[in-house]
């Protein structure tokens, strides 16, 4: 099967995350928003790997996987954080630096 | 391709409606399934190992701290509906659709080859083929990779952390804090009475019975107390009243249908 509904698909996830992102305002809805676009770029490598017919791209796939879950364990805490120190998980509320 | 037919319009709804639905937990439980599809994905396209991956430390690891960090924060924070920039949402739609239409055609419109697949490569196993590369070519970025993950646990660690600003009470404070309001409020100084145990009833919204007749009302929980759905003592009586009058029916009808059995 040729690569392309893959990649589409990996386009759409991307797209659909990057909305996510700017629309809602929880902030860990955001962060699930975030892991998706993480998720659709991972789809894109594992399919440029199958078409280039190596494994570089399953090893990028890979490290963005431990990538991310290192930056979900940080900026989960930092939203903990946040919520302690100001009651709230919106993104709209941490704005002090604004002023 | 079936997998890939089945699954993609599958993946693009729950992601759709992880963007859309209003509760936090409900956009997590869509990501799982969008996660739980693109390991199937990945399964299909000749990568067994990220497929594992993709189960244990996605949808294992990284939802179940977002549901745990869900629970901690609060499941009931919604999302506010003010809008501090002006037209931000309908800008943040427009714009996503121009990125969508823009990334997708590309996709769509480049002109690639046949896949070579990786029969060649996986020859060997894929897992073999994974280590072998990540041992050699990428062994500097394996190693700071450790680093990395070293720095992510410390730091979430200190961000998690909380100074005590009291010192914490000792068991000692305690049992002085228990007399003390023992003398001011009349509070018993040992643990609550237990609800009453009857055969007929469920013990915990059940209330002890005093030595005069009267109910316990500490003996069951707050809450069933503002459920309304503790028992009073009369109404127990009144059920037991009610039990006996059931079995004495029920006797007295299986007498005459045996009388009936025996002179059809």
């Amino acid at each position: 099967m040729s690569v392309t509904p893959f990649l589409v698909l990996s386009a759409l996830l991307f797209t659909i995350g990057a909305v996510g992102v700017l629309v809602r305002r929880n902030a860990i809805v955001v962060f699930m928003c975030v892991e998706l676009m993480f998720n659709a770029a991972n789809l894109a490598l594992v399919t440029f790997a199958r078409q280039h017919g190596n494994l570089d791209g399953q090893i990028a796939a890979f490290f963005v996987m431990v990538v991310a879950a290192a930056e979900v364990v940080v900026g989960l805490a930092i939203i903990v954080t946040i919520f302690r120190t100001r009651r709230s998980a919106s993104v709209d509320d941490a704005s002090l630096l604004k002023y | 391709m079936i997998a890939f037919w089945i699954l993609a319009p599958l993946m693009v709804a729950a992601a759709l409606g992880m963007v859309v639905v209003r509760k936090a937990v409900h956009s997590a439980l869509l990501l799982a399934v969008v996660m739980v599809s693109l390991a199937i994905l990945y399964a299909v396209q000749d990568a067994p190992f990220l497929a594992a991956v993709q189960v244990i430390v996605y949808t294992g690891a990284v939802l179940m701290l977002f549901l745990f960090v869900l629970m901690l924060v609060g499941v009931d924070t919604n999302d506010s509906l003010v809008e501090t920039l002006k037209g931000q949402r309908v800008l943040a739609v427009l714009v996503g659709l121009g990125f969508g239409v823009l990334v997708v055609l590309g996709a769509a419109q480049a002109v690639v080859g046949p896949p070579l697949g990786l029969q060649g490569a996986n020859r060997g196993g894929n897992i073999e083929g994974l280590a072998a590369l990540l041992f050699s070519d990428y062994v500097f970025a394996f190693e700071v990779t450790s680093a990395l993950l070293i720095t992510a646990a410390l730091g979430a660690m200190v961000l998690a952390h909380q100074e005590r600003l009291d010192p914490k009470p000792t068991q000692r404070d305690l049992a002085q804090q228990r007399v003390r309001d023992y003398a001011a409020t009349g509070r018993p100084l040992g643990p609550l009475p237990s609800p009453g145990v009857y055969a007929r009833h469920n013990a915990v919204d059940t209330p002890a019975l005093l030595p005069d007749g009267s109910t316990a009302d500490v003996s069951v929980s707050r809450v069933l107390q503002a459920r309304g759905s503790v028992r009073s003592a009369a109404g127990l009586a009144d059920d037991v009243d009610g039990a006996v009058q059931s079995i004495d029916g029920a006797s007295m009808h299986r007498r005459d249908e045996d009388e009936r059995g025996r002179h059809p």
